[in-house]
């Protein structure tokens, strides 16, 4: 599926740098950020976050029937993590040994290359995980 | 708030329909319903439908009117509901609600989902929508995947094995070979589950629902008028609905879905019944693993425990509880608009006594769980047979 250009362009601050947002009513911490913060609503106060990208396997899959698009990553790790922050977040675990990928791990973001629009089409770019010793 | 009951109900045949498109589909399914219920048509006063993707999977928007259109039932007011795998359920809780509030006295409602003119892959991408496009497809989530996500953190708090979700869809299709509208008729093996195709581990092949074109329909009607079109009236006894996260990693646990709990609590609290009481149900069982969290979610089995309850045949027909006499999603096939209808009509068939090989014996209460996304939506249903 192809996405347009500014729905690409209005996410790069939370795809690239991982921000979000955090309620200083509250001190929830949220990514992707939210509008309202859905504890405290109209009492909440919604700050601009940036979170370090570390955290640990929450749950993970093995993906071998990729969407379309997708077809050259396959079989690909597909993580839910814990930030250390507290949200969690949904990414892929790349170039990490198979036996490493295991709930309770600990990983970081990095920065990857998502997918492409075809041969002269946009490239898409975001966050992946990697699991650290 | 009036009564309401189910007086017809009626289904096509599931599986890969080549031969028809949604109007034929979703007429089928109307008129088995209309006849059923022994209507000409005049008494009807609305139509609500459930379609998850039609734009997507065949280009069609405006479903609401083509129904209306396709059963010949112009100038009837007619609403298309989506709430994704919840479509159906939710357009049965919108009618239901339309004849509790007294605006009508009999409506139709059907559930339509017509899957197979996409290729496998289009047909992923319509269903990854019932995600989080930005924040869970984006980063190369399938629905199998996020269910995958779930099986595994309850195979780690809990101790639920593989083999234990195979034991889902091996009693499935035991139900679905006794169901003449089921796409998969054949029984199956635990052994063959374990060894079919991985899609996302650790979840096969035949831990998935299929992709299935079909539709579904039932007539509902205020309890006082149900008698004079049916001897049997199916009450609707409890009607709820709750909503999540879009997102599966937002939510506070993987192993259980909040919104069917809360459903569940608030249709039991209506119907004033107990898990105990529900002799059998319908749940969605879109992957193995989602029956075993709805069979727990419902109170029927502890939290942790639906995994081993199913392989030691707890669930299976005419056991403690009888769950998905239909084949479920997993054999009797998933048309994702239709599903929470075809539910309904199941229950329906089961409490008047008409369900044949797969009949629950002395069934009298029976329940319907239909869930959107990985768990957004959730609709439960308490039916029971009217005295
Ligand atoms: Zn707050």
């Amino acid at each position: 599926m192809v996405e347009g250009i500014p729905s690409i362009w209005r996410k790069i601050p939370n795809r690239y740098r991982l921000e979000g947002n955090v309620c200083e009513t509250c001190e929830t911490a949220y990514f992707p950020p939210r509008v309202v913060c859905p504890k405290c609503r109209r009492k909440g106060k919604l700050v601009k976050k940036r979170f370090s990208g570390n955290g640990k396997i929450y749950s993970f899959t093995k993906v071998y029937t990729p969407p379309t698009g997708l077809e050259l990553d396959a079989p690909y790790h597909l993580a839910i993590i814990e930030l250390s922050e507290g949200p969690k977040i949904l990414g892929q675990i790349v170039e990490s040994d198979d036996k490493k990928v295991k709930i309770g791990a600990q990983v970081k973001m990095v920065f990857r290359k998502m997918k492409e629009d075809g041969n002269a089409g946009l490239i898409h770019y975001g966050y992946k995980f990697k699991v650290i010793d | 708030m009036r009564k309401v009951s189910i007086i017809g109900a009626g289904m096509t045949k599931f599986g890969e329909r080549w031969d028809k498109g949604i109007p034929e589909l979703i007429a089928e399914a109307g008129v088995r319903a209309l006849v059923d219920a022994n209507l000409s048509g005049e008494e009807i006063q609305a139509v609500y439908g459930g379609t998850m993707a039609a734009g997507r999977l065949v280009g069609q928007e405006h479903i609401g009117a083509l129904l209306a259109d396709a059963m010949g039932l112009n100038p009837l007011p007619s609403v298309r509901v989506e709430a994704a795998c919840a479509s159906g359920g939710v357009a049965l809780r919108q009618a239901y609600l339309s004849v509790a509030s007294g605006m009508y006295d009999i409506v139709v409602v059907g559930g339509v989902e017509k899957m197979t003119d996409v290729s496998t892959g289009d047909a992923t991408i319509a269903l990854a929508g019932a995600g989080d496009i930005e924040w869970e497809f984006f980063s190369g989530a399938t629905f199998p995947a996020l269910y995958a996500l779930i099986a595994r953190r309850h195979m780690t708090e809990f101790g639920t094995t593989e083999e234990q979700l195979a034991a889902v869809a091996v009693k499935n299709h035991e139900n679905g070979s006794h169901n003449e509208f089921a796409q998969f008729q054949n029984k199956i093996t635990i052994d063959q589950v374990l060894n079919s195709k991985p899609i996302a581990d650790p979840l096969k092949i035949l831990d998935c629902s299929p992709i299935t074109d079909g539709a579904a329909a039932v007539v509902l009607a205020s309890s006082d008028i149900a008698k004079k079109y049916t001897d049997t009236p199916i009450e609707i006894i409890g009607s709820a609905q709750a909503s999540d996260t879009l997102a599966l990693h937002d939510r506070e646990s993987l192993t259980s879905l909040k919104a069917a709990r809360v459903a569940a609590e608030n249709a039991y609290k209506q119907a004033k019944v107990t898990p105990k009481d529900i002799n059998l149900a319908e749940v969605h069982d879109c992957f193995t693993i989602a029956e075993v969290l709805a069979i727990e979610d419902l109170g029927f089995f502890p939290k942790g425990k639906g995994g081993i309850a199913t392989l030691e045949g707890e669930t299976a027909l005419n056991s403690k509880i009888s769950i998905n006499t239909s084949g479920g999603l997993k054999a009797c096939g998933h048309p994702v608009g239709a599903t929470g209808v075809k539910q309904a009509a199941e229950i329906t068939w089961q409490l008047r006594g008409e369900a044949g090989k797969r009949q629950v014996d002395n069934a009298t209460i029976g329940l319907t769980h239909n869930i959107g996304g990985s768990g957004a939506t959730a609709v439960v249903h308490i039916m029971k047979r009217a005295d």
